[in-house]
């Protein structure tokens, strides 16, 4: 792992550096399944105060590897991970996979501020292909889970979903376009 | 014995037989293609060499270059895993020509099996048993009716020219017949230009239960317990156990004695599995047989504490078993996962990408046969068969415990596997009542998933592991731009740290 100054350091060090660096206080809206939590998060000695929806929740967290909190709440121990997959951030408790979005409310964009993006989301081609079918036009409103365009691979047809219930902004591909993988196709937002 | 083997393959498979030559202390030649430089199996390996560009043809099938290879590198042997080269006789044939032993059957073996009409008649010879029904075109109506009555409805019109499901009737009853076979003649006719049909007895919701067998050069040809391998998913395994939950010692004589009868009907050598389809009744019919090692060999090596590479090996290099038939003993229950590299959420569709994060388990009856780590990024340009996870236990509930347990453990992040289907099935009455046919998967995949409504402790651990990740993702952002805290000493610490080695977690 890196230092600041970019020399190599342990994990141990990092993570002390890391939980040096982080801001007293901080405020999330964290949504899963369509639901928002208010999270308050606070740097307390060696330890963490955490509130959720205003109830004070008795926290320790480990960060054993950058991906990877060992946490406490309470006496309750959980493993969790974070992962990032086709623009979709994922936190698994356990085997338990949640799709999580984390804005911070009081950032000038209201975004938080991480690499994870949040607001306009592109839908990107997994892998090279050709678009077979558009089944959306600019303009239309979308489900999260709606498929928007067809893209054939490897013999297969693989239907492309909204990651989110928005709007179509823009199809940036037509029918019969040949597309390389990470190509945007479309942006909802 | 051999001092250099030449692995022509790559992924799981490689990484599997180089470890069987570093036990046998024989040098392993590993091969990669454009793509796979960052391999496991090539850092595994004594020597690797490139052979071209990502795709099959001009690097894994490429018997040129591939021969070249062992010619450049000294190999003394070629084994060519499962898939690519491993069954093609034209290869087994060249390296015999180069002067390289190639580690698995003759090419004569492997034509004799190729040929579905050969096999047959050699079966035939041998006195195997078929799926009853013709194995020539119907001349008539009449005859279609009279056959079919004789081996009994439902029966399966099938194109001789055919294949992909195209010119297959499925008859249930004598009055659907005609209409039946007249459909399927059109259609044979349309789609290859040959309408010759024949009619086999339709086997329903039959099990897919395989025999391993084994042979040296020497006449001495073994069975070593069989495989049920019902569930797949368009015609593809992924899942596999030994023992089968329905043979019984009685009935794993009588097909082992078959399988052996089948493999030396083609003067068989090394090893191979044949390949049975059995009935609701528990009968047993010859489907095909497989000239190579097999994706699902661990299933048998624990159940019988073989090792079924070295003892490939040692076949090639003309040692006699070192067992006979009676000693084989199948113990205890193993089941293999196939973990993909796919959606299961997305029709499976394949999911290449970097692997982030890699969490793998281990412990008590665990095997774990893997061809990924951790940053490494799946090239899309081959099978995504990232790894086989393997339990074993006494019984098949311990093993199906066991198993469970590990792919609670098992995490690979950033990109899409069909771990989750495998706690599907886990947990489904059926399979843990064994009620198994090929049939399973696909019932199973259309029933409404058993989605669990999310514990609210979880969700709040979600949320409070959310918000920490974005706040220390922030601040990694932060430390890895070169901010330096003020007023610390740690950058002196951090150098002198650095002076006595790094630590990657």
């Amino acid at each position: 792992m890196f230092s600041a100054c970019g020399t190599v350091v342990s994990a141990s060090q990092f993570f002390a550096d890391c939980q040096l660096l982080i801001k007293p206080f901080m405020i999330y809206d964290v949504t899963i399944d369509g639901k928002n939590y208010r999270l308050e998060l606070d740097r307390v000695d060696d330890g963490w105060s955490c509130r959720v929806e205003g109830r004070g929740v008795e926290v320790d967290a480990v960060l054993v590897r950058p991906d990877v909190l060992s946490l406490r709440v309470g006496n309750n121990a959980y493993e969790v991970k974070h992962e990032r997959v086709a623009g979709e951030i994922y936190v698994w408790v356990g085997s338990s996979r949640f799709a999580v979005e984390v804005r911070d409310p009081r950032s000038l964009h209201g975004r938080a501020r991480t690499p994870d993006d949040h607001g306009p989301r592109k839908l990107m081609a997994p892998m090279p292909g050709k678009i077979v079918r558009i089944l959306v036009s600019e303009g239309a409103e979308v489900e999260a889970g709606a498929g928007v365009l067809v893209v054939e691979a490897m013999k297969m047809q693989n239907e492309i979903k909204s990651p989110k219930k928005g709007t179509i902004q823009k199809i940036l591909v037509s029918e019969g376009a040949a597309v390389n993988a990470g190509d945007v196709l479309a942006i909802v937002e | 014995m051999f001092k250099k083997i030449l692995i022509a393959n790559r992924g799981e498979i490689a990484v599997r037989v180089i470890r069987a030559c570093h036990e046998m202390g024989i040098a392993a030649i590993a091969v990669y293609s454009d793509v796979d430089r960052a391999s496991l199996h090539v850092r595994k390996a004594d020597e690797a060499y490139p052979i071209g560009a990502a795709a099959a043809s001009e690097s894994y099938l490429n018997i040129a270059k591939i021969l070249d290879v062992a010619r450049h590198s000294g190999a003394d042997a070629i084994h060519p895993g499962y898939g690519f080269l491993s069954e093609n006789a034209k290869f087994a044939r060249a390296c015999a020509d180069a002067g390289v032993k190639f580690i698995g059957p003759t090419a004569a073996a492997m034509d004799a099996m190729g040929s579905k009409t050969r096999a047959r008649q050699a079966m035939e010879r041998a006195g195997v048993p078929f799926v009853p029904g013709t194995s020539r075109g119907l001349e008539s109506f009449d005859e279609a009716k009279e056959v079919a009555a004789r081996i009994g409805y439902p029966v399966m019109l099938k194109a001789a020219a055919g294949g992909g499901g195209k010119g297959m009737r499925l008859v249930h009853a004598p009055q659907d017949l005609k209409a039946a076979l007249e459909g399927a003649r059109s259609e044979a006719e349309h789609s290859f230009a040959d309408s010759e049909v024949y009619v086999e007895k339709a086997i329903v919701n039959p099990r897919h239960i395989e025999m391993q067998v084994l042979a040296d050069e020497h006449g001495n040809t073994v069975y070593l317990g069989e495989r049920e391998c019902s569930l797949q998913r368009r015609h593809q395994k992924v899942l596999e156990e030994a023992p089968s939950p329905v043979v019984d010692v009685a009935m794993r004589r009588r097909m082992g004695e078959v399988a052996v009868r089948v493999a030396q009907a083609a003067a068989y050598t090394n090893a191979g599995t044949v390949e049975f389809l059995v009935d609701e009744q528990r009968n047993f019919y010859f489907l095909e047989m497989n000239t190579r090692l097999q994706v699902e060999h661990p299933v048998t090596e624990l159940v019988t504490g073989l090792d079924l590479v070295q003892l490939q090996i040692r076949i090639s290099a003309g040692e006699r078993l070192p067992f006979t038939q009676d000693e084989v003993q199948i113990r205890g229950h193993a089941i293999e996962c196939r973990i993909y590299a796919e959606d299961p959420d997305n029709n499976y569709f394949p999911s290449p990408g970097k692997i982030t994060l890699l969490l793998s388990p281990s412990g008590p009856g665990i095997r774990r046969d893997s061809g990924m780590y951790e940053d490494w990024t799946v090239p899309m340009d081959y099978d995504p068969l990232l790894a086989k996870l393997i339990g074993y236990g006494s019984d098949r509930d311990q093993a199906i415990g066991r198993l469970t347990r590990a792919l609670n453990e098992y995490f690979v992040g950033g990109i899409k596997t069909n771990i989750s289907l495998f706690r599907r099935i886990l947990r489904h009455r059926d399979f843990r009542g064994a009620k198994l046919d090929t049939g399973f998967l696909d019932r199973l995949l259309k029933e409404k998933e058993d989605v669990p409504i999310a514990d609210p402790k979880a969700i709040e651990v979600a949320v409070i592991a959310a918000g920490m990740f974005a706040a220390l993702g922030a601040a990694v952002n932060r430390t890895s731009t070169g901010e330096a805290r003020p007023g610390s000493h740690w950058k002196e610490v951090a150098r002198s740290e650095a002076m006595r080695g790094s630590l990657k977690s």
